[in-house]
C-alpha cells in the first residue's frame, strides 16, 4: 500500500483515497490535422513502461478530487516526489 | 467567428422546497429514528443524531480572487476557510473546506434558498453556486467511544494530534465516503451521500453494538 502524500490537501493519505491515471505530461500535438498517423498514434496508444523512475498521474478520488504528478520507482515503489499540475519533475531518470 | 457579447451571466436558480402540505422526508425517514429513540437505551458509549434535511450548497470559486472571497464572506456572514482540511461556524451557518476551489456551505433547510441567493447577488465572475441538499445528508457521532466506531469504519488517522477540532476531511468511510468533521473532543459530523445513508446507518449500528448505541431523535 503507498501512502501518499496531497500536495492540494497538504498531508498524507491511504492509497485506497487515490486513483492512478497513467503516464504524466503526456502532450496533445498543437495541429492534429497536419500529424502523421505515427505521430498520432504515438500520442494515443504508445505509452513508456520504465523499470526505473516513471513520472504518473494520481487524482485525489476520495478527497479533494485533484489531480497531480507523483515519481516513483516501478521496482522499488519507492515516491521519490510529488508536485502539482503544470510544475516539472525535479527527480529525473539519468 | 461571431462577436462574443459582454452580457451579464444570468443564472437560473429557484426556491426547491416544496410548501407545506408536503411533508419532507430525510434519508433516514423509513428508520424512524424518533420511535427507536423513545424505546431504545438512553445510555451507551456512541450517540447517534441524524441532522436531517439541512440545506447543502456546493461553492465554487478562485481562492486567489480577493474579491470573490470578500463577495462570499458578505453573503454568509463568514469568511471561507481557505486553509486545507479547515471549516468555520457562524451561527447557523457552517463552510467546510473540500478542496482549493470549492466549498460546502451547510444551514438549516429552511434558509437555504435566502442563502443561495444571496451568493448569486454577491458573486460575479467565473463562480459556481449548486444547491446539493438533496443529495446529502448528516450523521452526528459523539459519545465516549466515537473514536473507536470511526477506527474501525474509515482510513484516516482521527488521533486528536492529527485531527483536532474544526478539522474536515473527505475520506472513504465503511466503503462509501463521507465527509467527516471534528465538532468537538468526542464529536463527530459525517456528510453522506443519501443513497448510502441506509447502508451507513446499518453500518454504524453493527460497529457501535459491543460499546451501546443511544440514538437521539
Amino acid at each position: 500500500m503507498f501512502y501518499i502524500y496531497c500536495p492540494y490537501c497538504g498531508e498524507h493519505r491511504e492509497e485506497e483515497e487515490f486513483h492512478n491515471h497513467g503516464q504524466a505530461h503526456i502532450e496533445r500535438p498543437k495541429d492534429p490535422d497536419s500529424c502523421t498517423d505515427e505521430e498520432w498514434g504515438n500520442y494515443m496508444f504508445f505509452r513508456k513502461n520504465p523499470k526505473g523512475l516513471h513520472h504518473e498521474i494520481w487524482v485525489h478520488a476520495a478527497g479533494c478530487r485533484k489531480f497531480f504528478n507523483v515519481t516513483r520507482h516501478t521496482v522499488t515503489y519507492e515516491i521519490k516526489e510529488v508536485y502539482k499540475m503544470g510544475e516539472q519533475p525535479k527527480v529525473v531518470a539519468e | 467567428m461571431s462577436e462574443v457579447k459582454q452580457e451579464a451571466a444570468t443564472v437560473s436558480y429557484m426556491e426547491q422546497l416544496a410548501d407545506a402540505s408536503i411533508q419532507g422526508q430525510s434519508p433516514l425517514f423509513h428508520a424512524d429514528l424518533a420511535t427507536v429513540a423513545k424505546s431504545g437505551p438512553k445510555t451507551g458509549g456512541v450517540t447517534f443524531k441524524e441532522e436531517a434535511l439541512m440545506g447543502h450548497i456546493t461553492l465554487r470559486l478562485n481562492a486567489e480572487n480577493a474579491d470573490q472571497l470578500k463577495a462570499a464572506e458578505k453573503a454568509l456572514g463568514v469568511a471561507l476557510p481557505t486553509q486545507p482540511l479547515t471549516s468555520v461556524e457562524k451561527g447557523d451557518v457552517s463552510v467546510r473546506w473540500i478542496s482549493p476551489d470549492e466549498w460546502l456551505v451547510i444551514v438549516p433547510g429552511l434558509k437555504t434558498f435566502e442563502v443561495e441567493s444571496a451568493l448569486h447577488n454577491e458573486l460575479s465572475g467565473h463562480y459556481q453556486v449548486v444547491n446539493v441538499s438533496g443529495g446529502w445528508t448528516i450523521y452526528k457521532l459523539s459519545g465516549a467511544n466515537v473514536l473507536d466506531v470511526l477506527k474501525k469504519s474509515t482510513i484516516v488517522d482521527v488521533h486528536p494530534s492529527v485531527f483536532p477540532v474544526g478539522k474536515v476531511v473527505s475520506t472513504a468511510f465503511a466503503k462509501s465516503s463521507a465527509i467527516i468533521r471534528r465538532s468537538g473532543e468526542s464529536e463527530f459530523e459525517l456528510v453522506v451521500r443519501r443513497s448510502f445513508a441506509d447502508y451507513l446507518w446499518l453500518w454504524i449500528q453493527d460497529a457501535s453494538r459491543e460499546f451501546g448505541l443511544v440514538v437521539e431523535a
